[in-house]
């Protein structure tokens, strides 16, 4: 019924391998991109933009990031906070060091810097597996934010380790970080930045280097076998990974916060980025996010219902009760579909698709 | 297909009701106060008699005489949870409410404050961080909308090393000595170290940094450290649980108690009572006094516990973090009542309040009104000076009681007004700020 395909014939091999080869689709796609490009920003608040929106974006791209690496190429980390600190420093010593370049600019060599730390740390993969690559992972997260903290020259030797953002523009005149910034700006910014990223990420899994990834994740022998080349595989998905987290972190210095030290990507925030690809779904980029969505937009929902709901409760009862259902939702979510929101979205599709005549 | 149905009737629920988000009117003549709080978490033990003590105090006020000058101060609680981007969602969330948004806020985390400073200075809210970081926006020129008084932690920490000379005889004794700091590895406990490290090349100390990583709860590395190199002195910066776990710690590598100095913010009862017995003699900095016997503690308990209302219980009232929760409240109000003076009664803006704040003098007489006798210490700001040149003592704490031990110690105010300057223009010139001219803004 909502999907009704009667009359969409595919004629050319670009039609039937097209990212949304059904028109209701390409429809969805085209209004959710009106209302993020238009609607959002038009009656959006600032509360909104700043705190939901922009970090909401900021943990999709992130998660894009490990997805590709966990999710596709089956290399499990914990290093995403580690890589998302990456670069962050390297934005800010780049942009302090040089005032004058482009931020545009200054973000993707931050994001290639973070990408030779992720090829460093992504050697052991060749060796070990699974758990034990995993734990390889967590020294770089520790080791990347005990250098940060250690090393004054990251930081510009200021008496704190806080790294700040300077104000800095696009096109002359839109500047997208510092607070006088307008959050409108900043949110359309974040949010190309992401859908270009987002964009490249679905062409790169859908090529040849995702089908690779893929390969290696259900079976490297096999992989090996049929002519896939592990090293460089591997080392595509670390160095692609972190180059997303890199942009990631970033932003997240730069445009969210405008103020980080390196605590801010402690080991929590990488289990926060792999629980949003678990949540949402391993081996998806629509579950990214979802994935982000969930774990950014419902923990403030919970925390605001009951005020909104006419309830006075102390704040500490919020936060804990927040936290309880929380909880308890992520169980819920992964007992009725343990391949995460994107797959419940997949099977809820094929209903709509064949509506009113289930099997 | 039945779930499908029930996640879009959720749906369907959720997005009107979270677009009401922010829209709760207040009444015409009402002050009102963002709180950013944290009742949870790892820093929840100082957390809470903060903001219980300031909330208290709010509550007092208004029932004693309906607020200030007339104009009823409200309050809305943010649970931060001591986390920085939990801190600015809370500050976005509440900085429009009331009738005139935000009059200030109080961030009680040095991390907030960071992330707050130029996001409040493009709202003209002023931020006050009483006694925390960041130190160098004491330079009212370049940091127009940040408030550090009564002290910061580069004062804290001369401070410090003013009483350790003054122990040991003379500060000439402290040629050759070992000062140990035990620190937090967050931007709060890394402020004291340029200042103690500027000290060490004056007075000829060892300088040696004992780094614990957030929240502080691992720190046997360090205890073994401290046993290996005998610091002779050790000034610890932590906060939440870290400042409990390394009173034992230090106890069970047998470090001299009274040796061991902590900052204001390790050096309340949660911190000590925890340690039990080992925590006798262990010292830490103030700048206010601690205990039920001051007349705007007494009327806390009269306006508010008699009447069976307040946050938390009566025993709780007076200890070292509730009053120096008074404390802020206090600060935060006369700023404002200093504003009305020249606003007028009603509700401020926050670039009206800065103004209270710029102009806050809080002379000892004024102390006296406000039945703050030795509760406090009087401050003097203006547009240079955001610090207002409070002083520190030291208090130790005896099982049951923290006690002075020390006079009220005044820090070496022109070597800090210089590193205040050259720091803040250094962070002037990365951010293309150019310092306001205090000779003129009067």
């Amino acid at each position: 019924m909502i999907y009704r395909e009667v009359g969409q014939f595919k004629t050319s091999y670009a039609t039937d391998q097209a990212i949304f080869p059904i028109r209701q689709d390409r429809w969805l796609m085209l209004v959710m991109l009106a209302a993020a490009y238009v609607v959002i920003p038009a009656v959006g608040s600032e509360y909104w933009l700043l705190t939901i929106m922009i970090p909401f974006l900021v943990y999709a791209l992130a998660a894009l990031g490990l997805n590709l690496l966990t999710g596709y190429a089956g290399q499990v980390s914990l290093g995403t906070g580690g890589f998302m600190a990456v670069g962050a420093f390297a934005t800010y010593k780049l942009t302090t060091a040089f005032p004058g370049l482009n931020i545009v600019l200054i973000f993707i060599l931050a994001g290639m810097i973070t990408a030779c730390a992720g090829l460093l740390f992504g050697f052991p993969s060749l060796r070990i597996k699974g758990f034990y690559l995993a734990v390889a992972t967590l020294a770089a997260q520790f080791f990347l934010i005990w250098m940060f903290n250690k090393f004054p020259w990251f930081y510009n030797y200021s008496a704190s380790g806080v790294i700040s953002a300077p104000p800095r523009a696009i096109f002359g005149q839109f500047y997208v970080t510092g607070a006088e910034a307008d959050p409108r700006t900043k949110y359309l910014f974040v949010l190309t930045v992401v859908l270009v990223l987002a964009l490249a990420a679905k062409g790169l899994v859908r090529g040849r280097a995702g089908r690779a990834w893929m390969a290696i994740r259900d079976m490297d022998i096999a992989a090996e076998i049929i002519g896939i080349r592990p090293l460089r595989t591997k080392l595509l998905a670390f160095a692609l990974s972190s180059f997303y987290c890199g942009i990631a972190g970033a932003m997240w210095a730069f445009i969210y916060t405008s103020a980080v030290e390196a605590s801010a990507f402690e080991i929590d925030r990488s289990f926060q980025i792999l629980f949003m690809i678990i949540i949402g779904g391993l081996g998806s980029i629509l579950g990214c996010f979802l994935g982000a969505g969930f774990i950014v937009l419902l923990p403030i929902f919970l925390e605001n219902a009951p005020r909104l709901a006419g309830f006075e409760f102390p704040v500490n009862l919020v936060t804990n009760l927040q936290s309880m259902i929380f909880g308890a939702l992520i169980v819920f979510f992964l007992i009725i579909e343990p391949n995460g929101l994107a797959r419940l979205w997949a099977i809820g599709k094929e209903k709509l698709r064949l509506w009113p005549f289930p099997y | 297909m039945r779930l499908v149905k029930a996640l879009l009737a959720a749906t369907a629920v959720a997005i009107p009701v979270f677009g009401l988000l922010g829209g709760t009117a207040l009444a015409q003549s009402e002050q009102f106060i963002p709180r950013l709080v944290y009742r949870t978490g790892p820093y929840a033990p100082n957390g809470i008699p903060f903001a219980d003590g300031y909330a208290d105090y709010l509550d007092m006020v208004d029932a004693r005489e309906g607020g200030v000058g007339g104009i009823k101060i409200t309050y809305e609680e943010c649970e931060t949870g001591y986390n920085n981007d939990k801190g600015v969602e809370c500050y976005e969330r509440l900085k429009n409410k009331g009738p005139t948004g935000a009059s200030l806020v109080d961030p009680l985390s040095t991390g907030i404050t960071y992330a707050l400073i130029e996001r409040a200075t493009a709202d003209k809210i002023p931020v006050v961080s009483m006694g925390y970081g960041r130190a160098d926006a004491s330079d009212g020129a370049v940091f127009p909308y940040v408030f550090t008084l009564p002290a910061t932690y580069w004062a804290q920490a001369d401070a410090m090393i003013k009483y350790v000379g003054d122990q040991m005889g003379s500060p000439e004794k402290l040629k050759g000595k070992k000062i140990g700091l035990v620190y937090i590895d967050i931007a709060y406990g890394k402020e004291p170290i340029a200042t103690l490290e500027k000290l060490s090349q004056k007075y000829g100390y060892t300088f040696l940094k004992y780094p614990v990583s957030a929240p502080g709860i691992e720190q046997s590395a360090t205890w073994l450290q401290v046993r290996q190199q005998r610091p002779d002195w050790l000034f610890m910066w932590g906060w939440g649980v870290m400042n409990s776990t390394a009173i034992k710690g230090a106890a069970s590598v047998g470090y001299p108690m009274d040796h061991f100095i902590g900052v204001w913010w390790s050096g309340s009862e949660p911190d000590v009572v925890p340690a039990g017995d080992a925590a006798n003699g262990y010292k830490s900095g103030t700048f206010h006094g601690a205990g039920q016997d001051y007349g705007a503690v007494k009327d806390i308990l009269k306006f508010v516990y008699d009447k069976n209302s307040g946050h938390t219980t009566r025993e709780k009232v007076g200890e070292v973090l509730y009053n120096r929760g008074i404390i802020n409240a206090i600060y935060d109000l006369e700023a404002i009542r200093t504003a009305q003076g020249k606003f007028g009664k009603k509700p401020l803006k926050g670039e009206e309040v800065q103004w209270g704040y710029e102009h806050l003098d809080i002379t000892p007489q004024r102390i006296t009104e406000l039945g703050a006798d030795g509760l406090m210490v009087p401050v003097q700001l203006s547009c240079a000076n955001h610090e207002g040149n409070g002083k520190v003592r030291i208090q130790q704490w005896d099982g049951k009681h923290w006690r002075f031990v020390s006079d009220w110690i005044q820090p070496d105010r022109a070597m800090l007004t210089d590193m205040y300057k050259e720091s803040a223009l250094a962070y002037a010139k990365e951010k293309g700020i150019t310092p306001r001219d205090c000779a003129k803004d009067m």
